[in-house]
C-alpha cells in the first residue's frame, strides 16, 4: 500500500521538478490491462508519442485484468478521479455505452479537437462493434483478435489426417481419427467456450444471437440462440464429449496450455493465442479458419472480433481532450499500425495498415497471422455478423457457459440447455434494460 | 478479598470504549447500512442512475431458482469445510502436542499456508488438479479415474473444498495447539496413573476441556466459509461447472462485480448477513451450553 502512494507521489514530485515553469505539460492517463511483451508495447507506445510532441504527456498503467481495469475505472469515475483513457475489452462495450455522461464518445472528440478523423478509414468488422447504428464510432479499437482454430499439423500427419478439416463434420472424423491414433484424452477443444460456441458460431453461420441486429440496434434485444442449428451443433459435442472426441476446454484461455503440450491436436481459441503458441509448441503448428457445417447456406459469413478498445471518460477539461485526440491520430499512423500487427499479432485496425502489410509481404511468411483478417473480411457483415451488444456480458458469458456445461455434464438436454441459457440471458437483459435509459 | 475498581469519572468508561466503537461503526454499522439502503436501490454500474424500487430487488432474487441453488450448495459447502478443517486440525494439534524432536520446525511449516492469500491459494490447487497438466491430477487419470472438475460437479466441489480446508487448517490448528498447551499436565498425568488410556484421556478430558477453544473456532470457521471463500471459489473453479460450486458469497460478489448489478447484490449481501447472524445467535444459545469455562 506504501509503495502504490509512493508511486504517483513520485511520479507528481518528478514532474514538477522537471516541468519548465513556461511551459506546461498536460498529462492523460491511460489505464490499460496489457502484460509481458504487450505491456511493453503499451509503454513504448506512450513514450513514441511523448517524444513526438511536448505538450502533452501520455501515462500508462496496468490495473490488472480486463474486468479488474473495468472496475477500477468504475470506482474511480464514482469517487470522481477516473483516468482519461480506460482500455475496456469487448464485452464490456455495452456497459460503458449506456453510461451516457461518464463516456465521451471518440467521433465526438475528434470533431471537438479538430483533428482529421475519417471513420471508414477503419476495418469495418472492427469498428462497427464499436459504433452506433448511425456509424459514429464511440470507442478507439486498440488490440482486435478473432477465434481461429488452431493445428498440430505433426499430430494430424501422424494419425493420417492429410487435409486440414474445413467443416464441423470433417472435424469430428479428424478428432476420431486422433483419438484412435493415441489422443484418448482430447479428440479437439476449445477455450472461451460461449465465445466460440454460441457467439463466433452465430456469426459464422450468418443466424441471430439476438434480436436488434445481436442488440447493437437497442438494448431491447431478445435471444434467439436456441435455434435448431444450436441445438443440433451442442448435441453433437455432447455426444463426442462421452468418450473424449471433444473434451470441453472451460470458460476462460486457461486450458489453452493443451493445445501447446501436444494433448489436444485441434483447438479453437483466440488468434492472438499467436505469440504463446510461438513461445511453447515443439511442433509445426498453423491456424485455419474456424469449420462449419456446410448445408448452412451462406456459411461461413463472417467472424466477430474480441479484444479491447481505448474508452474516453467523461468530464474533464477541453486541452485534456485534445491530447487525447492526437494520441488516436498518433496511434491511427498507418506505418505504426502496421508495425504494432507485425510485431504483436493483433489484428490492424486501419485498411490501410492491413493493404501496407499484405504490400510488404508480411502473410506469406506468417500465413498463421493472416487467418483471423480472412474470417473477419471473408464476406460483408451481416446484421447477424456485425457484432454484438448485450448490456451485463461478462456475467452473461459465465451463465451461457454454465449451461454449456450442464448440458456437456449430462445434467439438462442440449435443447434444454440453450432454452435456459436463452430465458436467463433474457432476465438479465431486462434488468439491464431498466438501468441503461 | 475482593478489589472493585471505581471510576469517578464518569466519561472515562466511554472513552475507554470509545476506539472499538468507532472501528465498529467505521467498518462494520456503516457498511452495512450502506448495503441495507444500497439493496432498496437499482442502479447502473457508473452511478450515474439511481433509482428506489422498494423490494423489487429481493423480489427477483427470491424468484431465481438458482439462488435457493446457492444456498444448498452454501449448506454442502460449508459444512464439509467446518466440519474438515476443524476436525483436521484438532488431530494435527493433538500430534504436535507430544513430546516430539522437530515440534518447532513441524509446527512452522503448519502455520505456513495461512499467510497465502486465498486467490493465490485458489490458483496453486487449480494448477496442482488442473485435469492434463496438474501435477495430482495425471496420478488420478493415471488409475483410471475420468478426474475432470470442468465438467464434473462432484470433482469441483471436492476442489474447492480441499482448497478452502487447506487454506483454514493453520488457523484452526494454531488455536488448537494453545489450547491443548493450557491444558493443566497435572489433571491428564492423574488420570493415565487412573489407568486411562490415550483415546480415553482425550474423549474425556481433552476434549471438554478444549471446548471453549473449539467453540470459539466452530464460530469463527463457519464465519470464514460464509464469507472469505470467494477468492478461491474464483480462482479454482468460477462458480462452475454450472452453477455447482457457487455459494451465496460467489454469487454476491459475481452477480456485484462481474455482473455490476449493485441493488441484486446488496440485497444478496443483507440475506447472508441476516442467516449468518441468526446462525451465530443459535451458535451462542445451544452450543455455548455444552462449553466448559
Amino acid at each position: 500500500m506504501a509503495f502504490r502512494q509512493f508511486g504517483p507521489a513520485a511520479a507528481v514530485t518528478a514532474a514538477l521538478a522537471f516541468a519548465t515553469p513556461a511551459h506546461a505539460v498536460t498529462e492523460i492517463q491511460w489505464w490499460h490491462a496489457m502484460t509481458g511483451g504487450n505491456n511493453d508495447i503499451v509503454n513504448k507506445l506512450a513514450e513514441e508519442f511523448n517524444a513526438s510532441q511536448s505538450d502533452y504527456k501520455v501515462v500508462p498503467s496496468y490495473k490488472g485484468s480486463y474486468p479488474d481495469t473495468m472496475n477500477a475505472g468504475i470506482a474511480a469515475f464514482r469517487a470522481g478521479n477516473a483516468p482519461h483513457i480506460m482500455q475496456v475489452f469487448e464485452v464490456g462495450t455495452a456497459t460503458m455505452m449506456s453510461a451516457t455522461g461518464a463516456i465521451k464518445p471518440v467521433y465526438q472528440l475528434m470533431k471537438d479537437a479538430g483533428e482529421p478523423f475519417d471513420p471508414k478509414a477503419y476495418l469495418p468488422t472492427i469498428t462497427g462493434y464499436y459504433s452506433t447504428s448511425k456509424g459514429e464510432m464511440l470507442s478507439f479499437p486498440f488490440n482486435s483478435s478473432s477465434m481461429v482454430m488452431w493445428i498440430n499439423k505433426d499430430e494430424l500427419k501422424k494419425a493420417g489426417v492429410t487435409e486440414i478439416p474445413k467443416t464441423w463434420p470433417e472435424v469430428f472424423d479428424a478428432a476420431k481419427k486422433l483419438k484412435a491414433a493415441g489422443h484418448a484424452t482430447c479428440g479437439f477443444s476449445n477455450a472461451w467456450a460461449s465465445w466460440a460456441h454460441i457467439e463466433q458460431f452465430s456469426a459464422w453461420h450468418n443466424v441471430p444471437i439476438g434480436t436488434k441486429a445481436n442488440g447493437l440496434d437497442g438494448f431491447d434485444t431478445e435471444l434467439k440462440f436456441n435455434s435448431p442449428l444450436h441445438v443440433r451443433h451442442l448435441q453433437n459435442l455432447v455426444d463426442l464429449q462421452k468418450d473424449k472426441t471433444y473434451d470441453y476446454g472451460g470458460r476462460t484461455s486457461t486450458n489453452e496450455a493443451r493445445f501447446g503440450s501436444g494433448e489436444c491436436a485441434i483447438f479453437l481459441t483466440s488468434s492472438g493465442y499467436y505469440a504463446t503458441a510461438k513461445g511453447t509448441a515443439k511442433f509445426d503448428f498453423t491456424s485455419a479458419p474456424m469449420p462449419y457445417y456446410p448445408d448452412v447456406a451462406g456459411a461461413p459469413q463472417n467472424s466477430i472480433i474480441g479484444g479491447a478498445s481505448l474508452w474516453v471518460m467523461g468530464g474533464k477539461k477541453p486541452e485534456e481532450y485534445k491530447g487525447v485526440a492526437k494520441f488516436f491520430t498518433f496511434l491511427s499512423d498507418t506505418n505504426r499500425q502496421a508495425k504494432l500487427h507485425q510485431e504483436s499479432g493483433y489484428l490492424p485496425i486501419t485498411k490501410a495498415a492491413y493493404e501496407k502489410s499484405i504490400k510488404d509481404g508480411f502473410y506469406e511468411k506468417n500465413p498463421t497471422l493472416q487467418t483471423p483478417l480472412k474470417e473477419l473480411t471473408n464476406k460483408e457483415p451481416t446484421e447477424n455478423s456485425r457484432g454484438l451488444r448485450f448490456g451485463n456480458m461478462v456475467q452473461m458469458r459465465d451463465l451461457w457457459s454454465e449451461e454449456i456445461e450442464a448440458a456437456l455434464g449430462g445434467k439438462k438436454s442440449a435443447k434444454e440447455a440453450l432454452d435456459a441459457a436463452v430465458s436467463r440471458g433474457n432476465a438479465m437483459l431486462r434488468t439491464f434494460e431498466k438501468t441503461a435509459k | 478479598m475482593e478489589k472493585s475498581i471505581v471510576f469517578n469519572n464518569r466519561l472515562l468508561p466511554y472513552m475507554l470504549l470509545l476506539p472499538q466503537l468507532v472501528i465498529t461503526v467505521v467498518f462494520f454499522y456503516w457498511p452495512a447500512s450502506q448495503a441495507i439502503w444500497q439493496s432498496f436501490l437499482r442502479e447502473d454500474a457508473f452511478g450515474l442512475v439511481s433509482e428506489f424500487v422498494g423490494l423489487e430487488n429481493y423480489q427477483a432474487l427470491f424468484a431465481q431458482p438458482e439462488y435457493y441453488r446457492s444456498m444448498l450448495t452454501t449448506v454442502i459447502f460449508s459444512t464439509l469445510v467446518a466440519a474438515l478443517s476443524l476436525s483436521i486440525a484438532l488431530l494435527f494439534a493433538t500430534q504436535a502436542d507430544k513430546n516430539l524432536k522437530a515440534a518447532p520446525a513441524y509446527k512452522t511449516l503448519m502455520i505456513w499456508p495461512y499467510a497465502v492469500a486465498p486467490a493465490v491459494a485458489g490458483v496453486l490447487w487449480f494448477f496442482m488438479f488442473q485435469p492434463s497438466l496438474g501435477m495430482l491430477a495425471r496420478p488420478l487419470r493415471g488409475m483410471g479415474l475420468d478426474w475432470n472438475p470442468l465438467l464434473n460437479e462432484n470433482h469441483a466441489m471436492m476442489l474447492v473444498v480441499m482448497a478452502s480446508v487447506w487454506k483454514q487448517i493453520s488457523y484452526n490448528f494454531l488455536f488448537f495447539l494453545a489450547g491443548l498447551q493450557s491444558i493443566p499436565k497435572s489433571v491428564i498425568e492423574a488420570s493415565a496413573i487412573d489407568g486411562a488410556r490415550p483415546v480415553r484421556r482425550f474423549w474425556t478430558i481433552i476434549f471438554p476441556l478444549l471446548s471453549p477453544t473449539t467453540f470459539f473456532l466452530l464460530v469463527v470457521n463457519v464465519v470464514y466459509v460464509f464469507f472469505d471463500t470467494f477468492g478461491i471459489i474464483d480462482a479454482v473453479t468460477g462458480g462452475g461447472p454450472a452453477g455447482a460450486t457457487t455459494t451465496m458469497v460467489y454469487k454476491v460478489y459475481a452477480d456485484g462485480r462481474l455482473g455490476g448489478d449493485l441493488g441484486g447484490s446488496a440485497a444478496q449481501s443483507v440475506v447472508l448477513m441476516v442467516i449468518v447472524i441468526a446462525l451465530t445467535a443459535i451458535q451462542f444459545r445451544y452450543v455455548e451450553r455444552k462449553v466448559q469455562y
